[in-house]
């Protein structure tokens, strides 16, 4: 995992486990003319540092996370793709924006520098598949590879793709996850002028909460069967257990309870578990006015008041296409830590989002079964569910 | 009902796809079926329109015509040179 709040796993767990937010004021893009100026940007990341010489020119930021997350995630797993897994093996990935940045630097310079040409890598660096791909590349996965796009849960439908894959025998491994790299001013006033940036900070489920924070970065799963993982002798950290999705088919912005509800069931019916069973949701809770309380009132629909609920984006901000893919990672954390990771810049509550918020402090829990909701905007929702092992 | 509010309206009305007739003062968003998103649309239209800047926590606070009219026209009167 790379995100705003560590540059690896170890990085990320501590500041999630310690409550540490890592919003800040945005340092890649001149916000002089931007209502908002914060952000959840990775610092500090050198791509000659992680590609041989020249070798990252050829990637956007978004895929430069995208291999980075995969690569500590394979040597986690202590995974070869030898010849023989090769074609076993599928990469799946999520990014609701691919490339963007490279595309907005290389128009500028057609639409206002007058240039009459663009880089001729303008196009495979911008792909949204470009993070799928240059990571097949890198190990030699031969199987299936593709890449999901769904805005705010494109890693969360890619992870549910990739593991049904994985179960049902289609594919022995595979990588999975998503990454996104939004900061350039276009998009910024993009998401701007939709008037759900906060002015200040993320506080999810708070009554004085007043919007979103961007984030980037990415998160990568090596997901394998049992008995492969077990044949390997590999130890594994976690275990997916259940992939649900539901569309709204309301409003191409507004969240629907009924929607997210569904997508919530269908997760728990996949994984043939009960609602009780479930301990810690690690909520889609980008902190909007309107998000927060329509997921409340869909995870009180599901799973009653009393599981505990909280929302990494007040951390690592919301990674867009990225964001299951963090979250994701986070909530096998919590399973395998024992330690339920809380949404910082908690105030006040609001009898609006009446379930039990993490607030501030992490909880200890061993908690046997997490949910991880991401509801996108075109009314689009993806949940997952994960068990401890 | 002078030109400020004549405009606003109209812009509402174009909105929604609806008479100009059936948008006045009194209206409010509910009346009108105006969503999240059809707001930040007449935000924007209004902001062009009059070429104003209209913060996110003042745009949360208007629910109503008026307090539509009464906004933009705040604004319109804060940006003549004293």
């Amino acid at each position: 995992m790379i995100s705003a709040l560590g540059s690896n796993l170890e990085e990320n767990w501590n500041s999630l486990r310690e409550g540490r937010s890592a919003i800040a004021p945005i340092a890649a893009v001149d916000t002089s003319n931007i209502k908002f100026k914060n952000g959840a940007e990775v610092r500090g990341f050198v791509p000659d540092a992680h590609f041989p010489a020249g070798a990252a020119d050829q990637l956007d930021r978004f895929a430069q996370f995208a291999v980075v997350a995969a690569r500590q995630a394979l040597t986690q797993a202590g995974l070869q793709i030898t010849p023989a897994l090769a074609e076993n093996a599928a990469v799946i990935t999520g990014s609701c924006l691919g490339g963007q940045t490279t595309q907005d630097m290389q128009f500028w310079e057609v639409y206002h520098d007058g240039k009459n040409r663009v880089h001729p890598l303008t196009i495979p660096k911008t792909m949204s598949n470009a993070g799928a791909s240059q990571i097949s590349m890198e190990f030699g996965i031969r199987g299936p590879v593709y890449t999901v796009s769904t805005a705010c849960s494109s890693s969360n439908h890619a992870i549910g793709q990739a593991f049904w894959l994985v179960r049902n025998g289609a594919v022995d491994v595979a990588i999975s996850g998503g990454s996104e790299a939004p900061f350039s001013f276009g998009l910024l006033k993009a998401w701007e002028a939709m008037r759900v940036i906060s002015p200040d900070t993320c506080r999810p489920f708070s009554k004085d909460r007043q919007g979103m924070i961007l984030g980037e970065g990415a998160g990568m799963l090596v997901i394998e069967s049992l008995e492969h993982a077990e044949a390997r002798g590999a130890k594994f950290v976690g275990e997916i257990v259940g992939f649900g999705m539901s569309s709204d088919a309301s409003h191409i912005t507004k969240p629907s309870a009924e929607g997210a509800a569904l997508a919530m069931k269908m997760a728990l019916r996949d994984a043939g578990i009960e609602p009780a069973q479930v301990g810690y949701i690690n909520a889609h809770g980008t902190g909007t006015p309107v998000n927060d309380p329509t997921e409340s009132a869909a995870i009180r629909s599901v799973f009653g008041g009393k599981v505990a609920v909280s929302s990494t984006k007040s951390m690592h901000g919301h990674g867009l296409g990225a964001a299951g893919a963090l979250e994701a990672v986070a909530t096998v954390l919590a399973l395998q830590h024992g330690v339920l990771p809380p949404t910082a810049n908690f105030t006040e509550r609001d009898p609006e989002c009446e379930v039990d918020v993490i607030a501030n402090q992490a909880r200890e829990a061993h908690v046997e079964y997490a949910v991880s909701n991401s509801f996108a905007f075109g009314g689009l929702n993806a949940v997952l569910a994960f068990k401890r092992t | 009902m002078d030109n400020l509010e004549t405009k606003v309206l109209e812009i509402i009305a174009q909105q929604k796809r609806v008479p100009v007739e059936n948008v006045t003062i009194n209206s409010s968003f509910d009346e009108l079926g105006l969503d999240s998103l059809d707001a930040v649309n007449i935000l924007f239209e209004l902001e062009g329109a009059f070429d104003i800047n209209i913060p996110d926590d003042k745009a949360r606070q208007i629910k109503s015509v008026r307090e539509m009219v009464d906004g933009v026209r705040a604004l319109v009167g804060e940006k003549k040179p004293a």
